[in-house]
Order: structure tokens, then sequence, then C-alpha cells
């Protein structure tokens, strides 16, 4: 196969505006996605069979994404969804991605490319407490993803929990769609910015989408309440109630104040992890994030260490879409050897600022540990209870590595991408589990064929 | 102050620190990491006397194969459960196959030579290879089954085995030099965070014993051969034992720097498959390689087929620590004193480990080894 | 208010696929999870370890939660996985 100039893997904000702006700039560009269809997180859509004639309600700046979808056919840009990358390397004419074709033919394609850009995004970040493994539990994403991608509610009496601005959009488009919302209960300050009014006054339109939240959920009569996480669910073979107590500055449970709330569903978020293995397959430098997390680290024209290759958007760190968008333009830009313009660059200085800021406002405080009991399930692929980890702890373990190889955690088919950032945190140790040196699972087959000449 | 500074917490270490606690002495465990972090933490932790040809490894590995058979049964330190429990010790035996009646042949000879020498094999007839592992592909010439081959899960093993010899361990401490006192004798380490004076000090520290041997002036040539590991998703029972061709032996003793690679193939009791093995010589180059990746899947399907549709979830590697003659080094280094050395186990660490540890608590300790030591000694190595 | 008359949505009519011997409707360009939880099954799975039941969780395919056996090919994502008529769903 030919060559491309660029491939970039996520079709997200960061990795569309970018294929666009390399595509404008000339480039013969591969577009590459697990999912069925263009936008990401953000711009998740239905099918086009489900003939929406409002699909922008359930999000803000439709049309950019609309243009962006637009500007594609005309350019040189080889869309190819449903393509999941399981590794990426560099070899000595370039890079090379290798590819899952197909949702469950899983079919090996590999495409060579002389730059690439790694748009790969985030997933949510999850801390586990009792009964967060009842079916009816769900990621604030989960939540937010079936809704807009599958029109498909999670549940009828649903509650909100966790941490971060995010849980807004989540419980007012619930709301909107017709859950009966119980409550939004963050662990930290609802007003958690407040703290901070500069940066607000320099972001009108975040104010301006944070109050049309806030109508939303009051015209539901959506309580919002700061201080309160959920602490335990509850049910027997699904969620029937979970508890929510009120919780100190350092997230410890206030006794006394639990309160048991009937509900079938609960959609819970700490933040957000980027998926980083692409970028650590190709040896990419990380650095730590303003949150703790680990990201790729990148020069001002979003360049990573490794020559030809290029990150943005949430794999740089958590900044959410519009932040994602212009570093997707300005990765792209570069990836075809033009400057970005100043204007540009003010702009990601300035999101980037917003996002340090929300960092700030809504940290992961240490007291969710003592939502856990011995027999909470913290991996959930191995079901290692924390009494496990505690018992690798006293073992000796002091890393996450360490602490998975004693007891389990994160061995199971997620490879810990749900229980790492909690592992790293009782180990002590920031980089979790991030090492994935197979991005996605392979049939043994499959793999078998890059044997000899693996294109 | 300890009788034994051992360093290096992987398998090798944690077997000397507990015999050498067994024997009465008091033993400090250092590492620059966690525990067992090392290859330990690479390991697959098969515990085998299948692979050794007639000679002092092979005497070794039956020694220690018993070893860990005792251990396993033993309840020890108020624990609720046999050691074997804790560690996940899974006496499941060996099977070993042959492509072609060649290749039997050699196996077949090989295990004739190994029964002089205690090893239980039992040959196994073409059709007869089903009735031990019912998904094996058709068309093999025949094979050997080893009754006394087992598993441990290594870091588990190594973890425990400190904690039962009631060492003092002190992770995350790199050793940055030795202790020296009158005639050269070496008086303990120095660490990143403080020295520890000792009695006797073990270099256990796998494939960087050579840094600290260096760091007493001496040459010790142990060096890394890279090992890459496929692990599946969790499957239903599909395998028994640990099963390998018989290409497996020759991997092993072999000297070419050049990918060597033999299907290795076992199921664990968490539902996964582990698929080795390989070995290169390319230093401590972490770079995962899909070609190496490719050969070993390619080797396991066409052992079990059945294999073909399950997926691999991840990969890993390690480095073997080797000699040049493969042989570890066990004992009192003569050029200097207080100096022991434990290390250089290659592929088979695991299984060498306690009977590696009795030998040092027995250097150290000045008893009755329970094997010749003759073949391990450090001297071999003098210029 | 549900969620297709908020964006307005007319889908195409749907298509059967079977659940464990239970028919379940889904329409076209719906994963095997959306078509699942639609039709108020929740949990579709039950776990290696402790035998508890599993469905949805991150909805994006990284957590492996959601995993069926879809007409004999083991461990699908059922959330990343698009109902074809006529597909037979089992627990993995
Ligand atoms: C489930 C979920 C829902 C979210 N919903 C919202 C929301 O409603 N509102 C909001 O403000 N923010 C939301 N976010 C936050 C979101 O991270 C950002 O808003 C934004 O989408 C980030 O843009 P991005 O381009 O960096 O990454 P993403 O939008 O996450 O895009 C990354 C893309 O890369 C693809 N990808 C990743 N790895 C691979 C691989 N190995 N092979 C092939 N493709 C791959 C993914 O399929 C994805 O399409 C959500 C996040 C998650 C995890
Ligand atoms: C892929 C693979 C599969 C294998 N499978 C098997 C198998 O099935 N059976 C088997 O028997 N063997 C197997 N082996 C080999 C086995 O893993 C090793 O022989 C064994 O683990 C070596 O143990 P060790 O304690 O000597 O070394 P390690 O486990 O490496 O321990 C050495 C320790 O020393 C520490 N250290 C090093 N330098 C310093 C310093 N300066 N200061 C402080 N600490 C230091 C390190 O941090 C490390 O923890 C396998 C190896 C590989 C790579
Ligand atoms: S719900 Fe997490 S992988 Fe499908």
């Amino acid at each position: 196969m030919r060559p491309y100039d660029l491939a970039v893997v996520g079709a997200g904000p960061a990795g569309l505006a970018c294929a666009v702006a390399a595509g404008r700039a000339g480039l013969r560009v591969v577009l590459v996605d697990g999912g069925p269809r263009l936008g990401g997180q953000y711009y998740r859509h239905a099918p086009p069979s489900y003939r929406a004639t409002r699909p922008g309600v359930l999000h803000h700046g439709w049309r950019t994404f609309a243009a962006l979808a637009a500007a594609l056919p005309a350019l040189d840009v080889d869309v190819r969804l449903r393509h999941r990358v399981w590794a990426a390397e560099t070899a000595p004419d370039g890079l090379r991605l290798h590819c899952l074709a197909g949702d469950r033919e899983e079919t090996p394609v590999t495409f060579p490319a002389a730059r690439l850009v790694v748009a790969t995004g985030a997933h949510d970040r999850v801390l586990p407490f009792p009964g967060w493994d009842l079916p009816g539990v769900l990621t604030a994403g989960g939540a937010q993803a079936l809704l807009k991608g599958e029109l498909v509610l999670a549940g009828r009496k649903v509650v909100v929990a966790g941490t971060g601005p995010f849980l807004l959009p989540v419980a007012a488009g619930l709301a909107a769609a017709g859950a009966r919302v119980r409550g939004v209960f963050e662990a930290g300050r609802t007003a958690g910015l407040a703290a901070h009014p500069g940066i607000l006054l320099a972001h009108p339109g975040k104010l301006a989408e944070a109050a049309g939240y806030g109508l939303t959920l009051a015209a539901h009569r959506v309580p919002y309440r700061g201080r309160h996480a959920v602490v335990a669910a509850h049910g027997n073979t699904a969620l029937t109630s979970v508890t929510v107590a009120k919780v100190d500055a350092g997230w410890g449970p206030i006794p006394g104040t639990e309160r048991m709330v009937p509900c079938d569903t609960l959609a819970v978020g700490y933040g957000f992890t980027p998926q980083l293995e692409l970028a650590l397959q190709l040896g990419c430098a990380t650095r730590t994030d303003a949150d703790g997390g680990h990201i790729v680290a990148v020069d001002a024209r979003q360049a990573t260490d490794v020559p030809g290759v290029y990150a943005a958007g949430e794999s740089t760190g958590v900044g959410g879409a519009p932040l994602a968008l212009v570093e997707g333009r300005i990765a792209g830009l570069a990836a075809a050897g033009r400057p970005a313009p100043a204007r540009l660059l003010r702009l990601r200085a300035r999101l980037r600022e917003f996002a340090r800021a929300l960092h700030a406002a809504y940290p992961v405080r240490d007291g969710w540990r003592g939502w856990l009991r011995d027999d909470t399930v913290v991996c959930r692929c191995e079901e290692v209870p924390y009494a496990r980890l505690r018992e690798a702890l006293a073992l000796g373990a002091a890393d996450a590595r360490s602490v998975k190889l004693l007891a389990r955690p994160g061995m199971g088919p997620c490879q810990g991408r749900m229980c790492g950032y909690a592992v790293g945190r009782l180990a002590g140790s920031p980089e979790g589990l991030g090492h994935r040196p197979i991005a996605q699972p392979i049939r043994l087959a499959d793999l078998a064929r890059f044997e000899g000449d693996p294109t | 102050m300890p009788d034994v500074v051992v360093i290096g917490s992987g398998v090798v270490g944690a077997a000397c620190a507990y015999y050498a606690a067994r024997a009465g002495l008091t033993v400090t465990v250092v590492d620059r990491g966690p525990v067992a972090g090392g290859t330990t933490g690479a390991g697959e932790g098969n515990i085998l006397v299948s692979d050794k040809g007639p000679g002092a490894e092979l005497d070794l590995a039956t020694l220690s194969a018993r070893l860990w058979r005792d251990l396993a049964a033993e309840v020890a330190g108020g624990a609720e459960r046999p050691f074997g429990d804790l560690v996940e010790y899974e006496p499941k035996g060996g099977l070993v196959v042959a492509e072609t009646p060649g290749i039997l042949n050699a196996l077949t000879g090989l295990a004739d030579r190994q029964r002089v020498h205690g090893v239980t094999a039992v040959a196994v007839p073409p059709e007869d290879l089903r009735a031990y592992e019912p998904h094996l592909a058709g068309g093999l010439a025949g094979g050997v089954h080893y009754p006394q081959d087992a598993q441990v899960q290594p870091m588990l093993a190594a973890a425990h085995l400190i904690r039962l010899s009631g060492a003092r361990t002190r992770t995350g401490a790199e050793v940055t030099g030795l202790l020296r006192g009158a005639g050269g004798r070496v008086t303990g380490v120095r660490t990143a965070r403080g020295d520890i004076p000792a009695g006797a000090v073990v270099n256990a520290a796998g494939t960087w014993a050579g840094e600290i041997a260096a760091f007493a002036g001496l040459t010790l040539p142990v060096l890394p051969r890279r090992g890459f590991i496929l692990v599946t998703e969790p499957v239903p029972p599909l395998i028994r034992h640990k099963v390998y061709t018989a290409a497996y032996v020759a991997g092993v003793a072999s000297d070419d720097a050049g990918l060597e690679t033999s299907a290795v193939v076992e199921g664990t009791k968490a539902g996964t498959v582990l698929i080795g093995a390989s070995r290169e010589r390319v230093g401590f180059d972490r770079t995962v390689s899909l070609p190496v990746l490719a050969r070993l899947a390619a080797q396991a399907t066409a052992l079990f087929p059945r294999l073909a549709d399950v997926r691999v979830i991840r990969t890993y590697c390690g480095f073997r620590p080797y000699c040049p003659d493969h042989l570890p080094v066990i004992g009192a280094d003569r050029r200097t004193p207080g100096l022991f050395h434990a290390c250089g186990h290659e592929g088979a660490g695991i299984g060498l480990a306690p009977a590696t540890g009795r030998l040092i608590a027995a250097a150290i300790g000045g008893a009755e080894p329970p094997v010749d030591p003759a073949p391990f000694l450090p001297g071999r190595f003098a210029a | 208010m549900n969620p297709l008359e908020l964006v307005g949505a007319s889908p195409e009519p749907p298509f059967e696929i079977v659940f464990a011997g239970t028919p379940v409707p889904a329409y076209p360009g719906q994963s095997i999870a959306a078509a699942l939880q639609g039709a108020g099954i929740r949990a579709w799975r039950t776990t290696r370890v402790r035998a508890r039941p599993r469905g949805l969780f991150c909805g994006i395919g990284v957590c492996f939660d959601c995993v069926v056996v879809v007409n004999g090919s083991a461990t699908l994502r059922a959330c990343l996985t698009e109902a074809r008529p006529g597909d037979e769903v089992e627990p993995a």
C-alpha cells in the first residue's frame, strides 16, 4: 500500500479537525476510528437511519461538527470507520498502524504513513465503591453515549454522581430526554469554579453553557448537591437504590448523613483518563497533568518527542471538545509543515488555562478510600476485592504494576482501563496501568499473520 | 546488624532469605524496586525438570522441584492455607510433544537419560496424546509426560517466601556500592537510602548481578536474554499441562544470539492461556517486536488449533539472566570474602530458587550442601 | 418526552435479534447493547469468579463488561457490535 502522508487515529473533535486541516493543506490522509460514525465522544450521534430532524439538540456546537464532516468528501481524506487500531509502530520507512476492520469481522488491515497524529481521546475515570459492579450502575460517559449515539435512556429513575462539570450535561440530557433524575451529587463543591471568577469571565461561552444546563435541571426539579457522594449501590441482581452521604472536604463520608435514594440507574464519573496506549507503544514521552493523570507530552506544534508523531485532544490533557478542536487543527497544520495562526495559539492557551482551572477546582480527594470495604470489587474484570489489594501492599508491592502482579487487578480484558486509576492511587503510583502493547484484543490467528512480512 | 543482606527481592533472593532464616540467620532484603518487580515479575512460573539434560543443573532442578513440593504442603506462620495455595502451586505436569519421528527419537533418548537422574518420564504414543490434552493438533509423532513438572505464581512465591523468612525488607533502596572491611572483606551494602552493614552479602540481583559484582571490582558475565509472553483472554479450561514442543529443549540450551522461538503453552487458574517462548539477545530493549509475537501466535495455534479464535489481550517481556555456560552462579566468591552470588538462572530461576537458597544458606552457615556445589561456583569465571 | 422525540427521529422499522432464545427488536444501526437495554434487559452476562450479573458499564468499548457471544463468535463487545437481522446473542 502506498504510504499516506498522514494517519490520524481518532475521529473525535481533535482527529476530525486535524484531518480537515491537513487535508486542506494538501496532505493525503487516512482518518481511522474504531467507532461506526464520525464525531468521537462529544459529537456522538444516532445512525442516519434514525432520520433525526434535530440531531444537534443534545450537542453544543453541532454546526462545527457538521461543517467539518461536510468538508471531508472534497479532501484527500480516506475515512476508515470501524477500524480499531491494535498496534502502532515505527518502521524504517515510516509509521504503521495495524487495525482490525469491522466490528465483528476484525479483519487485519495495516496503514503505512509518513506521519501520525494520536487523537484517541479519553474514557471515563471511575472509582470503586460497594455495589458499583451491579447492572444499572454505569459511567456518566456511558449514559451519555447511550443517549447521544443510540437514543436510548440508560434508565427511568436516575442518579448522577461523581465530580466535575461533565455531570451537568449528562443529567440535563437525561432529564430532557424523559428520565427522572433524582439528583446530581458532586463530591467536590458545586461552585468549584467560583473560586476563579476571572477565569469564568474570560470564558463567557462556558458560563452560558453551564447556565443552560442549570436551567434544564431547574425546570425538571433536579437537585444539584455539592459535597455529596454515592458511597454505595444496592440491589440483588440489579440496582435498586444508592446510599448518598455528605462528605467532608477530603471526601470522607460524614457519619449520620447517609440516606437511601431509590433508583434503577446510577451514572457516575470522576473525570476522564486519556487513552495513551498507542502513544506509549510508539515510545512517546509522557508527563503528569494538573489532575495527576498521565498525558502525552507535546510541544507548541503538538509534536511528541518521536519524530513524525503528533498528539492532540484529550490524549494530551483532558480539556474538553473546544480545546480538542483547536489542538487538532494545530496538529494537522504542523503535520503539513504549516505554522498555526497566532490567533489559534492564543485560543489554545486560553482553553488550556480554563482546563487547568477546572482540574484545580475538581480534584479527586483521598476520602473515597473510606467508601471501600474488604469485599468491594476494585478490579471488575478479575473481581479482585479491596482486601486482596491491601494484602499485596502488605507483601511489599509498592506501585500499580507490582500490585497488579501480586493481586491481579488490571490483568483482565479491560487491561486496567477501569481500575488502573484507583489501583495507582491506592499504591501511591500515578502512572497507573497504562502500558498496553496490544491496544485491542486480537485473535491469535490474526496475530500469526504478521509472521514474515507484516504488511 | 543482620547476619545476611540479600540484594534483590526476586524469587532467587527470596529463597535465599527464606533458607538463611531457616538456618537461624537474621536477614535483610534490599531491592531498588518493589518486591519481585524484576524478571520474576515477568516469569511464567514453571518448575521444570523436563527441559534439562543430565548434569549439574538437572540435579539442582530435581532437588528444587522436591523442595517446592514440600514447601507447598507446609502451613506456616499461622496461615490458614498451605503455602501452595498462597502461591498458586499447581503440580500440573508437563507434556513435551514431538512433531516428527526424528524429533521423537531425540526426545525419548533424552527421557531415558533423565530417568537415571530421578526424573519420572512417561512415553506417550501419538494415539494417547489427546487423552492428556484433548485439543492438541493431530499429526504429532508422540510425546513424553513429566509428572514432576509444576507451576507457581512467581511473584506471590517470592513475596510469601520473604514474608515467611521474617526478613526486614527495604524496597525502593538501590544498592550503589559494597562496604569493605579488613582484607577487602565485604561487610555490607551501600544504598541510596543509607548503609546496611551485614555479616555476609548475597548478590541476587538477577540480570543486573554483574553490576553488583563490579562494585567489588569483579567480572560476572550475567547478560539479558529477552523473552516475550502472550496472554489470552480467559477461556474455559482448554489446556491441562504445560505443553511444549521438543524444539524448546534445543532452544533453552542454544548459544545462538538470534531469535529462537518454540511453542510453550499452558492454561492458568485465572482462565488465561500463557504462550511463550522466545529468546533473543538484544540487550535491555523493551520495544515490542510484532514478528516475534506473530511467531509465538503461529506456533501456539499450530499446536492447539482451537486457540486460533481466542484473543490475545496482552503481552509482556522480561530479560532472563544468562551466563555463557548456561549454568547459574551460586556460592561464595573466593576472590572477595563475605560476598556470595545467587544469580544467572536464565529461564529457570523460579524452578531453581529453593535449591539455590539451600546452597547459599549452607555456604554462609558452613553446613553440608544439599547437592555438589562445585559446578555452580563463581570461581569458574576467575581469569 | 423520549429520546427519539427529542431529536425528532423517525427510525426505519426495527428488525429482530434473539437474546438467549427471546426475540428482541433492534433498529437499523443500533448496537446489540442498545437493543438489549432498550428492551429492558440490563444484565446479559455472568462473571467468572463470583457469578455476578453484568451488562453495560462504560458504553464505549473500554470496560469489556458487556461481552456477548454472537452467532457463536465469542467475546464481542455488545456496545461496539451493530445488531444485524437474525443475530443470535448469548451470554459470554
Ligand atoms: C463516553 C464519553 C462521553 C462523553 N460525552 C461528552 C459530552 O457529552 N459532552 C462533553 O462536553 N464531553 C464529553 N466527553 C468528554 C470528551 O472526552 C471530550 O468532550 C471530547 O470528545 C474529546 O475529544 P477528542 O477528540 O480528544 O477525543 P474523543 O472524542 O474521545 O475521540 C477519540 C476517538 O478515538 C477513537 N479511538 C481511540 N482509540 C482508538 C483505537 N485504538 N483505534 C481506533 N480508534 C480509536 C475513539 O473511538 C474516539 O472516537 C465524553 C467522554 C466520554 C469518554
Ligand atoms: C518471559 C520469561 C519467562 C520465564 N519463565 C520461567 C519459568 O517458567 N520458570 C522459571 O523457572 N523461570 C522462568 N523465567 C526465568 C525467571 O523469571 C528468572 O530466572 C528469575 O525470575 C530470576 O530471578 P532473580 O531473583 O534472579 O532475578 P529478579 O527477579 O530479576 O530479581 C532481581 C532483583 O534485583 C533487584 N536489583 C537489581 N539491581 C539492584 C541494585 N543495584 N540495588 C537493589 N536491587 C537491585 C531488581 O530490582 C530485582 O528485583 C522466565 C523468564 C522470562 C523473561
Ligand atoms: S460497556 Fe464497556 S465495553 Fe461495552
